[in-house]
């Protein structure tokens, strides 16, 4: 039942705020998502790592079909609703000082999508998930195509197009093996766990799934909607996408690819991480040539990800849960990076790296918190980045000692834009545009010290959330290497 | 059986009750009508199958269940009639005639056992269709897409007589049952005439689901018809001719397989390809619905092709789905082109501003077609997907979800023009009846969504 209501309860919220105009539908929205968090807490504070899946739910839906309501969460689900729930309320918070036309729809949406990504973090069922995995998609398009930039039309459209065609495909995947299970058929989690395909049929079927989670995180080459995507949403959308969204394919790999068709990975992984790999330095060396910092991010962001997809496939412990405590360390600093990308922004009206500079001697705490996140992103030492790219770049030495040496230039090229951005944006001569910066107020400060308490939190003690993830992940590879 | 009295009844009752010239005991005459009917249908519902006419029409759950869906969209699709059918109009009582005798032919078509009844039936609802087709007497689009129809229409129906008698020729019945024996046997000799039969047979019911490369009269015949009676072509017509087509195909054709499969299966690859990708290079929106609704014939052929006891639960699914979301498309389609006095993407623009309920409805209905999960199309799409996957026909799906991100490319430039472009046009006034009605239909189309349950496996 804890499960439904986390599920539920944003969407609820939602109707709610649908209702209602101006600074009344911020605060609810915030309130419910405040609400979110706190029950969230509250299911962590029950959870067992070593109980496999709990607070199940499991109830018939279409009955005649074998497909049922089934939630639950296991460690790998835990975490990641324990990221969808922290980061809502800070990204609500973030657009406090925006005023959106429509404020009742736009606050709505975004929790309206909450619930379609807790969803598909928690659904058991192949097309509970698929369901959720598509009705987290619709409001993602509403807010960027509706709020977005000038060029927010033909972009999110792409977007749109593009996820759609790749979950598609894997509906299709889905279908295929639905009708692979014994009896009258069935479509549950478990169900899939035991089929043994032949690796032929494994082979094409990881495609028709693999694509979906793909173009969803994104893996390169099929990136291309993601830098417009990110540049053109609001920042709230932007945070959403790059935040909560993108691990919802990550999520999907480990979850509905990895344990399902283990011989179809065998023979594709080498691909895959390959493909991860070319990512990971094509996404950096391109940020490094970037001008606008919301691109910059962008970019930076497939670099990231290019890792943790990595670390997937590598099927070892390291792996897996690097990817994991990684998966909360870029939701978490991504959207720090985002904010205060967007408070520059804001004040100043420009984004263009070389329109900038000297932003330090207007705004200590701004430098403050914008170094954190900074090094975070980087991946220094004590903070979260390091303990995830740690344990990745060491799952992927463990699968093979080059592509771990390839994969390891991203800590340099990593330090390159990041530093380099920082260095032109934030010292130097300030100039006429960032002499008009002013430091961070209240709010704000509510949105970064969280982020930032998390980003030690991690990184000086990782093991409270590794240990949550450890036992399902563990599970998890035994279920694969059967 | 009684819904083919009441309705025949009816429609002569209406004609009389034309001599009031009134719309307003006309238009509520004929719901009350269509209500009676769409309840007195279920009275046949699981009685097992009962012929009629010495054999010639058999009642079963099959027939029942489709004749309820086209009911249903007549009497979804009748308060958009209201700017149509006025008072001024000296013809009022025969249009809403013309509609209940043209469903004696639906139904008909889905309950024939006898090659002839399914003639008759598609041709009293092809007739009537045909003058529907040109009741915008004093607009030349509207004449030219009766004559076009009209002329079309009978040389496909000649096709279909030509087949039917083949068929005779070979096997000396007109009973379905027995020519689908008579054709299990093989009969060396005469399997020549039984082929093309069938061939001419599957042109003339292609011809009128509008399933490529049969298509071409659909885009104008659609585009020139009043609105509200493309709405009941490409919702009745279209359920009734699939329904009639999954008959033959079930228990006429399952003797000579080999020979029509293959060539069925190449006229859905091509309705696919040719209905999305036509509907996506088209300006005007009306004549996008008449792509997609021969891209909707296509995802239907699926399930004929698939042939397991999948196929007709998904055709009911789907119809019921595609007919909801149709309806509310040409609804919303209507009242903004009365107004507007355009039927392009642009006559949208706004929308969300000016009639957030139209605009929220139209959505529903994109979603709904373009299948996204939440409304009643994804689960349509997903029952057929699952008939055509359980008889080992992936690529068919393949090429059909390649068809569909198409699609939602045309689908969605609507709701990008009512959400993200600005208003240019007035506020549209809906009068209370079609606004109720549109609210009916998005929260079917949802509950679709939401509980397939409730409509899948009655069969």
């Amino acid at each position: 039942m804890l499960t439904a209501f986390l599920l539920f309860w944003p969407a609820l919220a939602g109707l709610l705020v649908l209702l209602m105009r101006g600074e009344a539908a911020k605060k609810v929205a915030l309130g419910a998502a405040v609400i979110e968090f706190l029950a969230v807490v509250d299911a962590m504070m029950q959870f067992d790592p070593n109980a496999g899946t709990q607070f199940e739910l499991n109830l018939p839906w279409i009955e005649n079909a074998g497909i049922a309501f089934h939630i639950g969460m296991d460690g790998i689900s835990m975490l990641l609703v324990f990221l969808a729930a922290f980061l809502v309320p800070l990204i609500i918070l973030a657009s406090f000082k925006h005023d959106y036309r429509n404020p009742g729809t736009f606050y709505a949406l975004i929790l309206f999508m909450q619930t379609g990504m807790i969803g598909s973090f928690v659904a058991l069922d192949a097309f509970v998930f698929y369901f959720f995995w598509e009705v987290a998609l619709i409001p993602i398009y509403f807010i960027a195509g509706i709020w977005g930039g000038e060029r927010r039309v033909p972009v999110t459209f792409k977007f749109f197009i593009y996820t759609i065609f790749g979950s598609l495909f894997m509906l299709v995947g889905f279908v295929y093996l639905y009708f692979q299970t014994p009896g009258t058929h069935t479509s549950d989690l478990s169900a899939f766990y035991q089929l043994a395909l032949s690796p032929e049929n494994q082979s094409w079927v990881f495609w028709f799934i693999f694509l979906a989670f793909a173009i969803k995180m994104p893996v390169f080459p099929f990136h291309t909607w993601q830098p417009d995507t990110y540049t053109e949403a609001p920042t709230t959308g932007t945070m959403l996408l790059s935040g909560i969204m993108l691990k919802m394919g990550i999520y999907g790999v480990i979850r509905w690819l990895l344990p399902v068709v283990p011989a179809g990975v065998a023979q594709w992984a080498d691909v895959v991480l390959v493909l991860a790999i070319i990512g990971i330095i094509y996404g950096a060396i391109i940020a490094i040539r970037q001008n606008d910092m919301k691109r910059l991010a962008a970019f930076s962001s497939i670099s990231h990800v290019g890792l943790i997809a990595a670390g997937l496939f590598t099927l070892n412990m390291q792996g897996l849960q690097g990817a994991m405590i990684q998966m909360l360390s870029h939701g978490i600093n991504v959207v720090g990076i985002f904010f205060l990308i967007d408070i520059i922004f804001r004040r100043l009206g420009t984004r263009e790296i070389k329109a900038l500079g000297g932003i330090t001697q207007y705004g200590k705490a701004f430098t403050i918190c914008f170094m954190v996140v900074l090094l975070a992103m980087v991946g220094l030492p004590l903070t979260n980045g390091f303990v995830g790219e740690f344990l990745l770049l060491s799952g992927v030495f463990q699968y093979n000692y080059i592509m771990g040496g390839v994969a390891g230039i991203t800590i340099i090229l990593g330090a390159v834009y990041m530093f380099r951005m920082f260095q032109r944006v934030m010292f130097g001569e300030a100039n006429y545009v960032t002499s008009k910066f002013t430091d961070l107020t209240a709010t704000e400060m509510a949105v970064l010290i969280p982020i930032i308490i998390m980003i030690f939190w991690i990184g000086l003690h990782p093991n409270t959330f590794l240990q949550i993830s450890e036992p399902a992940v563990r599970d998890l590879l035994t279920i694969i290497k059967r | 059986m009684t819904s083919i009295i009441l309705l025949s009844v009816f429609g002569i009752i209406n004609l009389f009750l034309g001599f009031l010239k009134s719309n307003r005991i006309l238009m509520p005459a004929v719901v009350v009508f269509l209500a009676i009917v769409f309840g007195v249908n279920f009275i046949d519902w699981n009685q097992g199958p009962q012929t009629h006419f010495n054999n010639m029409l058999v009642i079963d759950n099959f027939s029942v269940a489709f004749a309820a869906v086209m009911v249903l969209s007549m009497l979804l699709i009748l308060p958009f009639s209201r700017s149509y059918v006025t008072d001024e109009n000296p013809h009022l009582a025969e249009f809403y005639s013309l509609l209940l005798f043209s469903l004696v032919g639906a139904i008909m078509m889905v309950s024939y056992e006898n090659m002839l009844m399914l003639f008759l039936g598609i041709e009293i609802l092809s007739i009537a269709m045909y003058v529907l087709a040109g009741s915008h007497k004093k607009q030349l689009r509207s004449n030219e897409a009766a004559l076009k129809y009209l002329l079309m229409g009978s040389f496909a129906t000649g096709i279909l007589l030509f087949g039917i008698a083949l068929i005779y020729g070979a096997s000396g019945t007109f009973n379905i049952s027995d020519i689908a024996s008579f054709s299990s046997t093989q009969p060396a000799g005469l399997l020549p005439m039984m082929e093309v039969g069938v061939l001419m047979i599957l042109i003339g019911v292609c011809f009128k689901i509008g399933a490529a490369p049969f298509h071409f009269w659909t885009p104008d015949v659609y585009e020139g018809t009043p609105t509200i009676f493309t709405a009941y072509m490409s919702t009745v017509v279209k359920t009734a001719g699939i329904a009639a087509f999954y008959k033959l195909v079930w228990s006429v054709f399952p003797g000579l397989n080999e020979f029509w499969y293959p060539t069925l299966v190449a006229i859905t690859v091509l309705t696919l390809v040719i209905g999305n990708v036509g509907a996506a290079v088209q300006n005007s929106f009306k004549r996008m619905l008449a792509y997609s609704s021969i891209a909707h014939a296509g995802y239907l052929l699926i399930a004929l092709t698939s042939f397991n006891d999948r196929s007709e639960n998904a055709i009911l699914f789907y119809a019921l789905a595609y007919t909801v979301a149709t309806v509310a498309a040409f609804g919303v389609l209507k009242l903004v082109s009365d107004q507007r006095g355009e039927e392009g993407y642009e006559a949208f623009n706004g929308l969300g501003k000016t009639n957030p309920l139209l605009a929220f409805s139209m959505t529903v209905a994109m979603c709904s077609l373009a299948s996204i999960p939440l409304t009643g199309g994804f689960f349509a799409k997903f029952f057929i997907f699952g008939a055509a996957i359980d008889a080992g026909a992936v690529w068919l799906v393949v090429v059909a979800i390649l068809m569909s991100a198409v699609s939602i490319y045309y689908y969605f430039r609507v709701v990008i023009a009512m959400y993200m472009r600005d208003a240019e046009g007035e506020r549209i006034a809906v009068d209370p009846f079609a606004a109720f009605m549109l609210i009916v239909l998005s929260i079917f189309t949802i509950l679709m969504g939401v509980a397939p349950g409730l409509f899948n496996n009655l069969l």
